[in-house]
């Protein structure tokens, strides 16, 4: 008995009206914990009853604990006949396990009905009391911290990154038994809402017991999926990475992006240490066998992709010792490991050594109707045959590790599509177990691999390469080799020599397939799928080349199939690396070279192309230095060998097992145009439109040469469907809408945020899927940050002065903060001399130092650095030194008060009692600072209506839905005692809609992480005022009011 | 290629101020969708005409949404489900609430209800303002009067605090109830040079000094029904007033006070001779209005009767304001130096009020 629930119900308001005659409710609650059920008192004959409840409190394990949602049900009492339902709210109670996390729950949150939406608000107190603090760890996974950001998060140090975890559960799916038939779509929804919420609970518990075995104390990069199999199932599966985190005792100052971890911070005493002995033998009370009756009975495996670098080069051979040290000492630590992956996206200085490429993988599996609970495993087997696939091609490219992970599905009646995908990776050994063997390698790291530059260095053995590939030495170092184009899944890292600013780059692609059952249904579309991963990859590349840049980073290539046809769609982010060669042009080459006026038309594309390539180039202020040919030893392209881009229906086997993408030796790309289908590819390219000036867009999370974020933020999610003209339907007229769909959209998006010019659309996520035969639904989430053109220079130096305030408080952080200095505020110009860098910011004018960025050593820059800064401090003298050593211990006092104060001290209106609470996509909050995490917030709802027309037709009906789950996510937030969630993403939106019967259903699933952050303007605020404002603990985890 | 549906939803709820006028003054999507390309808004932003009218639909629906909750402001700020800075709130409320003169100066006075309503038609095609925003600001003036209606107190206040307005526009809206509930007749055609302004400035005067909210705090028949405030005039006073009856009946009384306002007068007056001559109609005049006020039927013929009696035989003497002001503050004062006339205080509690009301009805 390891744990006491409490619950008090308090009151509700804006009831709606369940008796007609008088226009009131007779309202009660309903407060149910696994099998318990508590009653409140009817509070006759009102909208806003104040019920005041005692303490419900329920006696339970701490595995139900974690499993099974609290369920608060609001009722109107009926005298005569059964009383009428209000509505429900569910609260995961699990953020209230760990201590460190939030203390309490309490708040108002919105009464939720399937049919009806949210109707009213009741506030509710909930609190846990752990019996047994030795015990907690025993039987449970109680204590094991989750968050959904794909980084280190922000006030943690990462001791040890364990490495990939994954589990999932099976069930039957409420909405295919047979009672649904006799059932209200109420009871359907909610049965399926409970179980899914309890699905994720015990998935979450599974997860935190395979950490405790790892001995970490935390997954970081969590991702949570469903899949809805219809008859044969509902699959809950999960993936993260397990790490050992420490909280920072004493958190840096302000870091906008990277805020890495590093060896210098000291030791917290908060650690939660690895218990010992946890030898968990559970037994789950949800039965994951029974529901499990799925079946393989038939497979097709496909071909698996390998993108990296390609053209032709000259052999180098340096850095060979170095590199095996570094394999061998990191192959040993990986190898006790069955999947050596990590869902990370973004890493702690020092931790990628080098990235081979993006690795991926896809099968599709038919679901099989027959039950079979003796084959519970099937599911696990098919995702391990996968994540063998995905091993083995990282192995082929001479690297140990897959970071940036991630899995997904696409089903389609009975039809479904696995898929993976990484970037291949070399990692730094020295965060993945005990420090044992830290002392000489390091050293060597820090010699041999310059910032900036490294993780491009290819890891793979050039004499024995896997794929033809185009190699040339490192324009940053010129010492080691470097691909021409590098393709991965991450961010871009921190200390990455980027010139100019990044830009979104979408590949688009429809293909038609015969509509056809079962097996045969499963080969069409798997012989469809090279295809189109290699079309999808050639448009990646030309659009990537058409915009002047050699890299992509947070490529996230989806596969969706639907009954007629499939779609591809790969978002990323292309930037121009520094250390990688000057990508060449796109030449387009015609088929008939005798006739003049196709010869005249195909020069006037040649024009056009170039002219978009300069224009591009301008636009994203890309201008690399020159670099005399000679120095660098790049090859010289020779044009007779060019060979073409080759299209590939006709000639491509269907026996091809490894595709390789690599379009043979040549600098140039030539298109040729030898049908209208190529034609209209290269019409395609130049469609795609700029974002209106003063717009920029990306995939990732930062925009690389944008630093000087203002604090206005604006997350959005946008959703359009389609109906295609079911005549006639042909692959050019679907890409085209495809095509049209996807920019119609941007432009909205761009037209609608007008306001926040000049501002970059971040980590921009779109999500195909096709509904029903002639319907296309694309679902975007992103976030818009505005950011200041002007203030580049200021912060910049208020960002320096604050590293030598730290740096004159604390000498052992010395090493560190050049580092960070560059990262931040110049990332293009790592180390410039003072005066240079004064000009050039203020000029904003190209980059002359990148170059030379790598050959500085750091005590050298700090003379200068601090020569520099005496000059600056002349101008401003508005920070007070030591203000932010004072900053840290007014939050150690009490972080929730400082978040009440930040509330109280902004004012914004006067009789409003609704806290703001942002919600961003993003692991941080530009312009403020994370100081808590409150824990994973993982929702599902489910809205039906049977009143569509009534309701605004389908566009009203999901507007006001997905409002609704914003209000319900922000709500259990600020009953958490937050002010904003991190990292959120809208994992799944299913739309279905029956017009004809006015009925419509949508299932949408969220999750993010629940913080507290304080504004970077407001820390030195309270600050200063420390001794008045220092609230007392009582006020912590109470309403946020302003 | 059809768009089914779309949305566009953020955690911050945007509003568009352009398109939310276009909203309120009822065009549909396709008529806001044209004037706002008339504005020139596609070469501003490079959009396209579809990408206007996605936006137009967007923002329709989600002041759609909103609609519901402006119908009770305090819900606005405490509902969860649309984030709104709160100056944005306050924004949406006040132009939700916002009227037109050419509205309001149609159904002032009139009774707030289904008759009146249907008469919409006629307003609309009448003002040029559209059917649609005609029905929200007749349902706009209906919601306020129901709520305040029966409430004590201050009905400004009351109207701030169930509403969110700003001072002003509770102001106005306090004289629109007033003006609903003693049902004064604002429509005539010698009235018609009047506006809303006008009116409200003479409403608050009223409630200020006529009903018996403005008797002070303790209400001196507490049995009787003193509930309605600020809304309703006084009873008593309206009883009282034809005590003012003498000052025109009693023929000496009104020499004293005539010979009192011209020797006061005399030389200062640019139209002495015309006042003198019109001494004792203009005095008789301003007397029976408040004499006859007893019966509901002169109470809502008020400003008919005071344009007819005062305004407009000033007007065809060509008085200029300023003797008018010097005329009332003499024709007020003098009756302190009527010995025989003993109503001084409720003289000045009708006549206060009806100077300031006269001087602001005086223009062309």
């Amino acid at each position: 008995m390891p744990g006491k629930l409490k619950v008090k119900i308090v009151a509700g308001r804006h009831l709606p009206v369940m008796d007609r005659a008088s226009d009131l409710t007779d309202a009660f609650v309903e407060v149910k914990f696994g099998n318990t059920t508590f009653k409140t008192d009817v509070y006759l004959k009102s909208l806003n009853p104040q019920w005041n409840s005692e303490w419900f409190k329920f006696e339970v394990d701490d595995e139900d604990l974690q499993d099974e949602p609290l369920q608060i049900t609001v009722l109107d009492h009926d005298t005569y006949s059964a009383n009428d339902a209000i509505g429900k709210v569910y609260i995961d109670i699990d953020p209230l396990l760990y201590s460190e996390a939030a203390t309490v729950i309490s708040g108002w949150f919105p009464i939720y009905d399937t049919i009806h939406g949210i109707r009213g608000e009741i506030n509710v107190v909930v609190k846990v009391d752990l019996f047994n603090d030795l015990n907690r760890f025993r039987q449970s996974s109680c204590g094991v911290k989750f968050f959904c950001t794909t980084s280190i998060p922000k006030c943690y140090r990462a001791v040890i990154i364990h490495g990939f975890v994954e589990e999932l559960v099976v069930n039957e799916d409420p909405e295919y038994q047979w009672i649904d038939r006799i059932r209200t779509p109420r009871a359907s929804n909610e049965a399926r809402q409970r179980l899914i919420s309890l699905m994720s609970g015990e998935l979450q518990r599974k997860i935190g017991l395979k950490v405790l075995e790892m001995r970490g104390n935390a997954v970081v990069g969590y991702l949570q999926c469903f899949d809805l199999e219809g008859e044969s199932g509902l699959v809950v599966r999960a993936i993260g990475t397990a790490c050992t985190l420490d909280k920072l005792s004493s958190p840096a100052a302000f870091l906008p992006a990277c805020s890495s971890p590093s060896k210098e911070m000291k030791e917290s005493p908060l650690v939660h240490p690895p218990s010992h002995g946890c030898r968990s033998t559970h037994n789950s009370p949800i039965h994951t066998a029974t529901g499990s009756r799925l079946t393989q009975n038939f497979s097709v495996s496909v071909p698996t992709l390998i993108y990296t670098g390609m053209g032709s080069g000259s052999a180098g051979k340096e850095g060979g010792p170095f590199k095996a040290l570094l394999r061998q000492q990191t192959q040993s630590a990986l190898e006790q490991r069955e999947f050596p992956f990590f869902t990370l996206t973004a890493f702690p200085p020092g931790f990628l050594v080098h990235v081979g490429g993006v690795v991926s993988a896809r099968s599709v599996k038919l679901l099989d109707r027959i039950h079979n609970p003796d084959e519970p495993e099937t599911r696990d087997a098919w995702w391990a045959e996968i994540r063998q696939e995905i091993k083995s091609h990282a192995k082929a490219l001479g690297c140990h590790a897959v970071v940036g992970y991630s899995e997904s599905t696409s089903i389609c009646e009975e039809v479904c599509i696995l898929s993976a995908s990484g970037t291949a990776a070399v990692l730094n050994p020295r965060f993945l177990q005990d420090g044992t063997m830290e002392g000489c390698l390091e050293q060597r790291l820090e010699e041999n691999l310059p910032a900036g530059c490294g993780f491009c260095h290819i890891p793979y053995d050039e004499l024995n390469m896997p794929f033809p590939a185009h190699l040339t030495y490192c324009y940053n170092c010129r010492k080691q080799k470097v691909p021409d184009v590098l393709f991965t899944t991450i961010d871009l890292p921190i200390d990455a020599t980027v010139i100019g600013k990044g830009c979104l780059i979408q590949a688009r692609l429809c293909r038609l397939k015969k509509k056809a059952q079962a097996e045969a249904n499963a080969t069409a579309i798997s012989n469809l799928l090279p295809f189109m991963e290699y079309e999808v990859h050639t448009q990646l590349m030309n659009k990537l080349k058409l915009k002047g840049m050699n890299a992509l980073f947070g490529l996230r290539i989806q596969i969706t199939v639907g009954e007629n046809m499939l779609m591809g769609l790969a978002s990323a982010t292309g930037v121009y690396l520094a250390a990688l060669p000057t990508p060449g042009g796109i030449q387009i080459a015609g088929k008939t070279p005798n006739d003049g006026s196709y010869e005249q038309h195909i020069s006037h594309m040649q024009k056009k192309i170039n002219d978009t390539i300069a224009k591009n180039k301008e636009l994203y202020e890309i201008s690399p230095p020159d670099i005399s040919e000679e120095i660098i030893g790049s090859p010289i392209p020779e044009p007779r060998q060019r060979s073409r881009l080759l299209r590939s229906q006709s000639e491509s086997s269907d026996e091809v097992t490894e595709l390789d993408l690599s379009h043979g030796k040549k600098d140039a790309f030539v298109l040729e145009i030898d049908d209208t289908d190529a034609m209209e590819d290269v019409h395609s390219l130049l469609t795609d439109v700029p974002p209106p000036s003063g717009f920029y867009s990306c995939n990732t999370e930062i925009m690389p040469g944008i630093n000087n974020w203002t604090s206005e933020i604006q997350m959005f999610t946008s959703v359009r469907v389609i109906r295609l003209s079911s005549l006639n339907l042909t692959n050019q007229a679907l890409n085209k809408n495809f095509n049209d769909l996807c920019e119609n959209l941007l432009k909205s998006l761009y037209f609608k945020l007008r306001s926040m010019i000049p501002c970059c659309l971040c980590h921009v996520n779109f999500t195909v899927s096709l509904p029903e035969d002639e319907l296309i639904q694309v679902t975007v989430t992103a976030v818009a940050i505005t950011f200041d053109k002007n203030q580049a220079l200021q912060t910049a130096k208020t960002h320096v002065e604050k590293s030598l305030q730290r740096a004159s408080t604390d000498n052992e952080e010395l090493l560190q903060f050049p580092l960070e200095l560059c990262s931040d505020s110049l990332p293009s110009h790592p180390f410039p001399p003072a005066k240079e860098h004064l000009e050039s910011a203020s000029s904003n004018s190209g980059i002359p130092a990148a170059q030379r960025a790598t050959s500085v050593d750091y005590s050298s820059f700090a003379d200068r650095c601090s020569s520099w800064i005496e000059l600056i401090k002349l101008k401003a003298q508005t920070i007070r030194r030591g203000s932010i050593k004072t900053t840290v211990t007014v939050e150690k006092a009490s972080p929730m008060g400082e978040g009440n104060f930040r509330n109280r001290s902004t004012p914004p209106c006067a009789n409003s009692t609704v806290g703001v609470v942002k919600m961003t996509p993003l692991s941080f909050i530009p312009g403020a600072k994370i100081t808590k995490y409150l824990g994973i917030i993982n929702m599902f709802f489910i809205r039906e209506t049977t009143s569509l027309r009534e309701e605004g037709g389908v566009s009203g009906f999901l507007h006001a839905f997905i409002a609704e789950v914003f209000a319900m996510v922000r709500a259990h937030v600020a009953a958490l005692g937050g002010n904003a969630v991190v990292s959120y993403i809208m994992k799944q939106c299913v739309f279905m809609e029956n017009p004809n019967k006015n009925q419509a259903q949508c299932l949408i699933n969220v999750s993010g992480d629940a913080v507290v952050f304080v504004r970077e303007s407001e820390l030195e605020v309270v600050s200063t005022q420390q001794p008045t404002t220092n609230c007392p603990p009582s006020c912590a985890g109470g309403e946020v009011t302003t | 290629m059809t768009s089914e549906l779309d949305i566009f939803v953020g955690n911050t709820t945007l509003i568009d101020e352009d398109v939310y006028r276009l909203w309120l003054d009822g065009y549909s999507v396709s008529d806001a969708v044209a004037l706002r390309v008339r504005s020139g808004i596609l070469e501003q932003t490079g959009a396209t005409a579809a990408v206007l009218q996605s936006d137009t639909m967007d923002h329709y629906r989600t002041f759609h949404m909103l609609e519901r909750l402006l119908h009770a402001p305090p819900k606005l700020l405490h509902q969860l489900i649309f984030q709104i800075p709160p100056s944005r709130q306050a924004l949406l409320i006040e132009r939700y609430y916002a009227f037109d003169e050419a509205f309001v100066r149609e159904v002032l006075g009139k009774k707030l209800s289904k008759g009146t309503k249907k008469d919409l038609d006629d307003i609309s095609t009448k003002t040029g303002i559209t059917l649609k925003s005609c029905r929200r600001q007749f349902d706009n003036f209906k919601r306020v009067f129901k709520v305040v209606e029966e409430m004590r107190g201050s009905l400004v206040d009351n109207i701030q605090q169930h509403f969110l307005l700003s001072d002003r526009l509770a102001r106005d809206y306090a004289a629109i109830v007033f003006f609903a509930n003693n049902r004064f007749e604002t429509g005539k055609k010698k009235l018609q040079y009047l506006s809303f302004g006008d009116f409200a400035y003479c409403a608050e005067l009223m409630i200020q000094n006529w009903t018996l909210g403005a008797v002070g705090e303790a209400p001196t028949h507490p049995d009787s029904q003193v509930d309605d405030m600020d809304v309703d005039l006084d009873k008593e006073f309206l009883q009282d007033l034809k005590e003012l009856k003498m000052l025109v009946a009693d023929k000496d009384l009104l020499d004293l006070h005539k010979s009192l306002v011209c020797t006061a007068l005399r030389g200062k007056l640019g139209v002495f001779s015309e006042m003198e001559a019109n001494f004792k109609n203009l005095s008789r005049g301003l007397v029976n209005v408040a004499a006859k006020l007893t019966h509901n039927k002169d109470v809502r013929d008020l400003f008919v009767d005071l344009v007819e009696k005062f305004v407009e035989p000033c007007r065809s003497d060509h008085w200029p304001l300023s003797d008018v002001r010097l005329f009332l503050n003499q024709y007020s004062a003098s009756v302190h130096s009527l010995d025989g006339f003993r109503h001084q205080a409720l003289w000045d509690r009708y006549m206060g009020t009806l100077r300031g009301c006269l001087l602001r009805l005086y223009h062309d």
